[in-house]
């Protein structure tokens, strides 16, 4: 999509959960990139596999789950089969993660300066002191009142849009290139939200760090990113610009999507939504996972899985998107 | 902090009374005392003259007012059994007991807590496998048979360990001491290690789970994703979050300890408070059983509270009494 | 019933059950000690009661497999000539019946109160929880002593040898109930705010009939494994009393009287008398745990 190196490339990546019941698969065939400074929005609807993906490209995917197939690069080089102790050196340094729940993230125990000294120490060679000072200018960064003076403070002495500042603070403070949020607002009041999300979106520009966000929330991905890339059943249903994703949607389930999601400026009887829900891990239709909610399937789509075609400005997982090959039936 | 420790006082006291009813209770309804003292024949005014000495004629009110201050003045009367005060049978074996008590805590803790540590963070290796296999036998073995267990290995077929008394031991003021002497430490070694394996496997298996679920948490897995090293995140962040509920828990086995030495003593013929107490059980003598009791609440009441003001001290979350921080 | 057994035999239970051959080994040893137990008057090749059969010429016979050992006495005799199989039996006989009634009646017991102090709350409430903190602060050994200790005092000699049974199944069921008062009470006050339950009170179910058949069974969970748990707990319990010499009394020995008596004759050289009773009780009782154990970690949801 755009012109450089990518920073981020992953391709046909594949996570599988062995249970006893058999093999799932949470990711199937996933690719996406993600270019420097650049914000990608990631949506679904829970258990569409957007955390996983997260999860896989910071290593940290809950055992039984692996990643069986596929490349994760992280400016050309391979991360996805370096050993613990090296991926461990690229977490915080050259990848930063931001979780979702900031009453939990935080380990109630230490003081918010000693964490965030900590993290600088272990990737930038500076001196405990100097991280100290640093500290104080990251809390202030965030938006922390009278930083020199909280830094001493435990978590629990914070409130929880404050609290999730300080992850940001933390995620940010070794300097990465790329920050892999989940769900960075979703546990915060609403007005709190603005906030955090308006705080994130000025820090990666002016840092120039690119994002993978990953949520639920239409509006923060309308708000916040430049691409999105929209999950269904561990696979890539539509991905493009974010104005064309959400204004000129091509796949349908994205249709669908943006369909359901209320108006403001006029009334409605019925809230819009879609039939049925999505398959479980371990009951995925044959074909394109959605053809079976799709009012516009045709012979093909219970057949053979569409991989990601143009369409438009974007590119859709859809056989209507074939060229020659639509209309089957 | 000092409101935390007189409330904690205050909470401490009404157990205590009920204690002190309890024990007084014993004392007054069960059995006869005059007739346990006083032995088969007696005479009806012998029988008043003691009735009166005693004190118990007086009405109920009075004569637990009458125990509590005799008892806070550690005076608990005569011993049915034995015929001597109470207090001194009890302070001459107290220094026994408590020796042996916290030799068997401190072996408890030592090797206790790194091998639950240790099993918690190395799960699957052979050696975590073994532990904790042997941990569960450790659970399921009663004290006695431990001793018993020892006693056949090392004082019968070995013949390397005294398998009863204290061995020669030193005064020092009114304590007298095991610790000086080797064949009190040799003494010492048999009963300590059969006091102490069972805490030492509850322990280890506490610990173990502590630093499960911990690892289990969320700031863990941000501590990862932040790339600390695996010897910050497991001994910085897990360690000290697992510590802190274990305090409480391992205060508690202290009494615990304190309590099963009534089976070890009994085992090694140890002369402690435990061989005591049982002795008075077995006899119905009621004022030992009273003054034991008594005594025994009162340590778990100071353990108790010392737990407390300890996890005050390393939590800080309970330093923030109300109000919480700024917006 | 077919369908029940099949569901059962297909359930995520019956799975992890089979998955590890340790628990099926220690369900084994549980089923061989219960049958052992149970059926000792049949099983047993001798009577240790029987004292006209008992032959003193008999005694301190070595196992079966020593020297001087006899076929007839597998694990040797005791100082009455009583066969140390047989008596075994007829001691985990006892020492499984106390065990097992007493997590019975603590298991009630605790159920029943802390289902009242969670649902109802107020005053009930706060004094039973009040007397559960009192009474947890003391090891329960030092409340089942003391209970004993008492009875015994309280009671002419003979009155208390007939039912000094009871007194240990009370002393030992009484220091036990305040875990399962705990657990079934904040499962109970959970439970309590849920809707169905909610839903319930609105219909006009009276309340018993609401804790019986509504919340009841939704924290029996945890009370099935605290009670497998404290099955080897309340065993061990009763082996510890009856080997200081208050627990059961001397008719009906127990596993712990037999070690007791055992004990006196380790010097001498015979160790069978107190080392096979030892290796039953700890047969027992690690079999429960074990089994307690893995139907802990197979019902926490957390960990499927």
């Amino acid at each position: 999509m755009s012109g450089q190196n990518p920073l981020l490339e992953v391709r046909h990546l594949r996570v599988e959960f062995p249970t006893r019941r058999g093999t799932l698969v949470a990711l199937d065939d996933v690719s996406f990139t993600i270019s420097a400074g650049e914000v990608l929005g990631v949506v679904g609807e829970s258990g569409a596999g957007k955390s996983m993906t997260g999860a896989a490209i910071i290593g940290l995917l809950e055992p039984p789950g692996r990643i069986a197939a596929g490349e994760i690069r992280l400016d050309g080089t391979r991360i996805d089969n370096l050993r613990y102790e090296d991926m461990r050196r690229i977490r915080g340094k050259d990848i930063g993660a931001i979780f979702q729940d900031p009453l939990t993230t935080l380990n109630p125990l230490y003081t918010v300066g000693r964490q965030l000294a900590e993290t600088m120490t272990t990737h930038l060679p500076i001196t405990p002191a100097e991280a100290r000072k640093r500290a104080i200018g990251w809390l202030d960064l965030v938006g922390i009142p009278a930083a020199a003076q909280r830094i001493d403070s435990y978590p629990h002495e914070f409130s929880g849009g404050m609290r999730q500042r300080v992850v940001i603070a933390l995620a940010l403070c070794a300097e990465p290139r790329l920050i892999v949020a989940d769900e960075p607002t979703t546990a915060l009041d609403v007005s709190i939200q603005a906030q955090i999300i308006a705080l994130l979106k000025s820090l990666a520009r002016e840092k120039g760090t690119a994002m993978m966000l990953v949520t639920h929330d239409m509006g923060v991905i309308a708000e916040t990113a430049d691409r999105v890339a929209v999950m269904y059943a561990g696979r890539i249903a539509e991905i493009g610009p974010v104005r064309n994703v959400v204004k000129q949607a091509s796949h349908p389930y994205t249709v669908g999507l943006m369909g359901s999601i209320p108006p403001l400026d006029r009334r409605v009887e019925r809230l819009a939504q879609i039939d049925g829900a999505m398959p479980r891990l371990s009951a995925i239709p044959k074909g394109c996972a959605y053809n079976p909610r799709c009012p516009k399937a045709f012979a093909r789509c219970s057949q053979d899985r569409p991989e990601l075609l143009p369409a438009g400005a974007t590119q859709a997982a859809c056989w209507l998107y074939a060229g020659e090959g639509a209309g089957n039936g | 902090m000092f409101a935390f420790i007189i409330s904690r006082i205050l909470q401490a006291l009404p157990v205590m009374l009920t204690v002190a009813l309890i024990s007084f209770a014993m004392f007054a309804y069960v059995g006869d005392p005059v007739a346990i003292m006083l032995g088969q024949d007696f005479t009806e005014a012998q029988r008043q003259a003691l009735v009166k000495d005693l004190g118990l004629d007086q009405p109920f009110w009075v004569q637990f007012g009458t125990f509590l201050g005799n008892a806070v003045q550690g005076e608990f009367g005569l011993s049915y059994r034995l015929s001597r005060p109470v207090s001194d049978l009890i302070a001459e074996r107290a220094p026994a007991t408590l020796e042996l008590a916290f030799t068997a805590a401190f072996l408890a803790l030592l090797i206790g807590v790194p091998l639950g540590v240790y099993t918690g963070l190395y799960r699957n290796s052979w050696a975590s496998r073994f532990f904790l296999t042997f941990s569960l036998v450790g659970v399921s073995l009663p004290t006695f048979l431990i001793g018993i267990l020892l006693i056949l290995v090392f004082a019968v077929w070995l013949g390397v360990l005294p398998s009863f008394g204290r061995g020669d031991t030193v005064k020092l003021g009114w304590w007298s001491t095991g610790y000086l002497t080797w064949t009190g430490i040799k003494a010492l070694v048999l009963p300590s290690i059969t006091l102490g394996l069972f805490q030492l496997t509850l322990i280890m298996r506490l610990v173990r789970a502590e630093m499960l679920e911990v690892l289990r948490a969320d700031y863990i897995k941000f501590a990862r994703a932040r790339g600390l090293p695996n010897r910050a995140v497991h001994f910085g962040h897990a360690l000290k979050n697992t510590l802190v509920p274990v305090i409480t828990i391992v205060g508690l086995q202290l009494g615990a300890i304190i309590a099963f030495a009534i089976v070890t003593e009994t085992v090694f013929q140890w002369p402690g408070m435990g061989l005591l107490f049982i002795q008075s059980v077995n006899q119905a003598d009621i004022p030992v059983m009273a003054a034991y009791l008594l005594l025994i609440s009162a340590l778990f009441v100071t353990i108790n509270l010392i737990v407390d003001l300890l996890y005050y001290a390393v939590d800080p979350r309970l330093r923030i009494g109300r109000g919480q921080g700024a917006h | 019933m077919a369908a029940t057994l099949r569901r059962f035999f297909d359930s995520d239970l019956w799975w992890s059950f089979t998955r590890s051959p340790v628990t099926m080994l220690s369900a084994l040893v549980a089923l061989i000690c219960i049958l052992g137990a149970l059926l000792a008057p049949w099983l047993a090749p001798h009577n240790p009661f029987d004292l006209a059969s008992l032959n003193l010429l008999d005694a301190f016979k070595p196992p079966s497999w020593a020297e001087e050992g006899e076929r007839a006495y597998l694990l040797g005799t005791d100082d009455q000539g009583r066969d140390v199989l047989s008596a075994i039996m007829y001691g985990a006989r006892v020492s499984l019946l106390v065990g097992l009634s007493a997590t019975v009646f603590a298991t009630t017991l605790g159920v029943t109160l802390g289902l009242l102090a969670g649902y109802l709350g107020g005053k009930l409430d706060a004094l039973l929880m009040r007397i559960c903190d009192v009474q947890l602060t003391f090891p329960s050994i030092l409340v089942a002593l003391l209970i004993d200790g008492v009875v015994r005092a309280a009671l002419p000699r003979e009155v208390h040898d007939q039912i000094a049974l009871f007194v240990v199944i009370f002393a030992i069921g009484i220091s036990e109930w305040p875990k399962f008062a705990r657990t079934v009470r904040g499962s109970t006050m959970v439970e309590r705010n849920k809707e169905y339950v909610q839903a319930a009170r609105v219909i006009g179910v009276a309340p018993p009939r609401i804790m019986l058949s509504h919340v009841l069974p939704n924290v029996m969970g945890p009370v099935l494994v605290i009670a497998t748990l404290n099955l080897g707990l309340a065993i061990l319990s009763e082996a510890t009393l009856s080997f200081l010499g208050v627990g059961v009394p001397a008719t009906q020995p127990s596993l712990g009287t037999l070690i007791r008596i055992g004990n006196d004759f380790l010097f001498s050289g015979e160790w069978w008398i107190t080392i096979f009773p030892g290796i039953t009780l700890i047969a027992m009782v690690l079999s429960v745990n074990l089994l307690g154990d893995w139907l802990r970690d197979a019902l926490n949801p957390k960990l499927r």
